[in-house]
């Protein structure tokens, strides 16, 4: 009779790396539903195509690379999703494709795949196509176009702010009965979504609590100095990809801080950067940008918060 | 009331399901297996050789180095065999085994004073008499890491000792051996605590108990309403701890109870604390009050791949399988088999390995219980961090060991690692990051 031999501890915490991925699958999906029923079967077009090409791209490197690293952690699932919900309805199905396939070479593989990765992965996709696809990329259509109610092209609720000083009502916002990407419309789903990876500890409360936060204090000092120019910070919340950044991206463990302390610097410089581009730079939105500058700082962050140890000197 | 304890750490589901099982003596072996080696520190010397009669309690083994413990014979009988054998360490110890007679006379160490010296209490012995007496008794800490028990009762001169601190949290799933101890050796525990104050000058004992051994703190805190204890001025206390693992680890206990932290690579005499077991406890009482050398210990035998789980009182040196045929034998699905916690255990080839003087438990886990994952990338989720009770960073470190970069290694605090595993308990990428952070403190030790 022989036994197994294996190291201490001898036994371990349920939870693997596919469990997490799949709760954030799972958490995203009411907004990805929603995100159907507003823009119809282009966004679900779109929502499929990013995501299988994706997971086809992740299996392809891996096995060019003979990795060892299992193909079923479903990372690659979440970045061709993630990446999907944050297009324009009408973007184009092929250019989705090149924007996911560059996801996951060049935002995850090409810094050593799963794990290793600085940047979110979807979001290194979406700065991609933005910089290639300019006009696709900031074409909006209205929530139930495709039954021919409104068809017409309109702007997002941000750039409306932003170059009309147009507000939108916050219910609407909440709803998601604006136009923007498939799946930054409905706060609220999104919030859901959020709430469940909290209660399941999937994520780090710090990192949306320390960014929402700081984009409503923040955004709310410069309304509070001028509320005729500047937005409220309940619009500040609700409008644009706060959300899905805030729950979904921002969140992403391999690319936010390890240490507690470093979670909130993290969230706090994320929210600053975003009412920062939001309100001053030539651009409607800064949810992308804010969280790809903070993922840089990452490594330094993690560096300079070092825990005490214990029975370290204070 | 919020209790007291430590930061961190993690609440692992226990299995203690042999807490009301009182302590039962073990069958008398046949023969026995004593290694050389049980402790930390230098391995003994035999003071036997093969054909020698020996009796129950009689020294076989011992080493002029000061960092030691000897070892004794637990049965007697013959001398057959003194050849290295398998240690449940996993590595073959020098080891003296004896084939049991049918006598038993018992050895009284140091016999002919064995009439003054009961008849002078415990009071009257000096200090001195009291470390003697440990460390001609072999004793050493019972919790698993076997330190010999008359090295932490002489703390250098320049060290002045405060506190004793009896350590009874038994943090680890599964065992009951502690529990059962602190509920039916309750006097002897606090006798063997006070005469460890006496040795080390230490004026206060405070006794650490986690709130789910609720019996043993309220057994406790009776028996020491009922006691006078004149050694010790500053009085005697349970402390109770919230449940938490490793809040047995030395570190943990301290920082819990008293909110001291034991400086980097320092020891807890250096804020004024020594530790011992309760089990310990109670063989220093057993030493210097009976004249008994450490040749029996208290084992839980359990996990689902034991039929009948038990707390048996086991000479030191029967084989895992005679104990474990005592216990119904293994279930068709055993398929682990572990010294120790399930934390911190070490994994066992075979049951034709001899209890020794760490083995707090015999734990069997069966095939359901013991899952093979598969590992991934560290994702960088921070869950190690969270709760490593050192506030170490242990997916650095463990990237560290696995690069062969020891100088960061040391820079981000691998040697302050405890090793208590938690970790990789809640690593839901199922690295093993103890296991690595332990070889590269191996490597470490290796190089200087
Ligand atoms: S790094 Fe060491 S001390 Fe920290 S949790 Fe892991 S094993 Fe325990
Ligand atoms: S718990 Fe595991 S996966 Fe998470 S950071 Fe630590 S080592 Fe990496």
């Amino acid at each position: 009779m022989s036994y197994l031999i294996s190291h201490a501890p001898h036994i371990r915490e349920q939870r693997t790396v596919p469990d997490l991925m799949k709760a954030v699958m799972l958490a995203l999906l009411p907004a990805t539903i929603a995100g159907v029923i507003f823009f119809g079967l282009q966004a679900l077009a779109l929502i499929i195509v990013c995501t299988l090409t994706a997971v086809i791209t992740e299996i392809v490197c891996l096995k060019l690379m003979k990795s060892t690293v299992p193909v079923n952690g479903g990372g690659a699932a979440i970045t061709g999703l993630l990446l999907a919900l944050c297009l324009p309805p009408s973007f184009p199905v092929i250019f989705a494709i090149i924007g996911s396939i560059f996801a996951i070479v060049i935002g995850k593989q090409l810094f050593g795949g799963l794990g290793y990765n600085i940047f979110n992965p979807a979001l290194v996709g979406r700065a991609f196509l933005a910089a290639a696809f300019p006009v696709h990329m900031t074409t909006w259509v209205m929530p139930f176009a495709y039954r021919g109610v409104e068809a017409i092209s309109s702007a997002t609720p941000l750039a409306a702010m932003k170059f009309s000083q147009q507000s939108t009502s916050s219910l609407s916002l909440l709803f998601g009965n604006v136009g923007g990407c498939i799946g930054e419309t409905s706060a609220l789903l999104l919030l859901l979504g959020g709430i469940y990876l909290l209660w399941k500890k999937v994520i780090n409360w710090q990192i949306p609590v320390s960014y929402l936060g700081t984009v409503a204090v923040f955004g709310g000092v410069f309304w509070l100095v001028n509320p005729a120019q500047f937005p409220s910070p309940i619009f500040q919340l609700l409008a644009g990809g706060l959300m899905l950044g805030a729950w979904f991206m921002l969140t992403d463990l391999v690319t936010s801080p390890i240490t507690k302390k470093g979670l909130w610097i993290f969230g706090v410089g994320a929210g600053l950067l975003v009412v920062i581009i939001r309100l001053f730079s030539g651009l409607p939105e800064g949810v992308m940008y804010s969280i790809l500058i903070m993922n840089a700082v990452v490594p330094l962050i993690n560096r300079y918060t070092r825990p005490r140890i214990l029975g370290q000197k204070k | 009331m919020k209790l007291k304890t430590f930061a961190q750490g993690i609440h692992p589901p226990y299995n203690k399901k042999t807490v009301n099982l009182s302590i039962e003596e073990a069958v008398y072996p046949h023969n026995v297996i004593i290694p050389l080696h049980q402790h930390t520190g230098a391995t003994c010397e035999p003071l036997v050789k093969v054909g020698d009669e020996v009796v129950e309690g009689q020294k076989i083994g011992d080493s002029a180095k000061f960092i030691s413990a000897a070892v004794h014979a637990s049965i007697s009988g013959k001398v057959t065999k003194i050849e290295k054998m398998l240690h449940p360490c996993g590595v073959e110890v020098l080891s003296v085994v004896i084939e049991g007679s049918n006598s038993s006379t018992v050895v009284q160490r140091d016999s002919s004073a064995g009439e003054e010296k009961k008849n002078k209490t415990v009071d009257g012995l000096s200090p001195e008499e009291i470390r003697q007496i440990v460390k001609e008794a072999g004793i050493v800490g019972l919790g698993g890491a076997a330190f010999p028990a008359h090295v932490k009762l002489s703390p250098p001169k320049d060290k002045k000792i405060d506190t004793i601190l009896v350590n009874g949290c038994e943090c680890e799933p599964y065992i009951t051996a502690d529990h059962r101890i602190m509920l039916e050796r309750t006097a002897d525990l606090l006798v063997g605590a006070e005469l460890v104050a006496k040795a080390t000058g230490a004026t206060r004992v405070l006794v650490g108990v986690e709130d789910n051994k609720h019996d043993a703190v309220l057994q406790l805190k009776t028996e020491i309403r009922k006691r006078h204890f004149t050694n010790l001025p500053d009085g005697i206390e349970v402390v109770t701890l919230e449940t938490k693992y490793p809040q047995g680890g030395e570190k943990m206990l301290i920082k819990a109870v008293l909110n001291r932290e034991v400086p980097s690579r320092g020891l807890p005499l250096d804020v004024g604390v020594v530790v011992v077991n309760v089990g310990t406890a109670v063989a220093i009482t057993e030493a210097v009050r009976d004249g008994k050398s450490l040749i029996k210990r208290v084992v839980t035998i359990t996990g689902s791949g034991i039929k009948e789980p038990k707390n048996l009182l086991v000479r030191i040196g029967t084989s895992f399988k005679d104990i474990v045929e005592q216990c119904g034998g293994l279930t068709a699905d055993a398929y682990k088999i572990v010294m120790g916690g399930p934390m911190m255990g070490a994994p066992q080839l075979s049951l034709e390995v001899p209890v020794v003087k760490a083995t707090s438990c015999i734990l069997v886990l069966s095939k359901s219980e013991v899952k093979e994952d598969q590992i991934f990338p560290c994702v960088k989720c921070g869950r190690c961090v969270d709760h490593c009770p050192m506030s170490l960073l242990p997916t650095r470190l463990a990237a560290y060991a696995n690069n062969a970069n020891y100088s960061e290694f040391e820079e981000w605090g691998g040697q302050d690692c405890i090793e208590c595993g938690c970790c990789t308990y809640v690593c839901p990428a199922k690295i093993p990051i103890v296991h690595w952070v332990k070889l590269a403190k191996l490597k470490l030790r290796q190089m200087k």
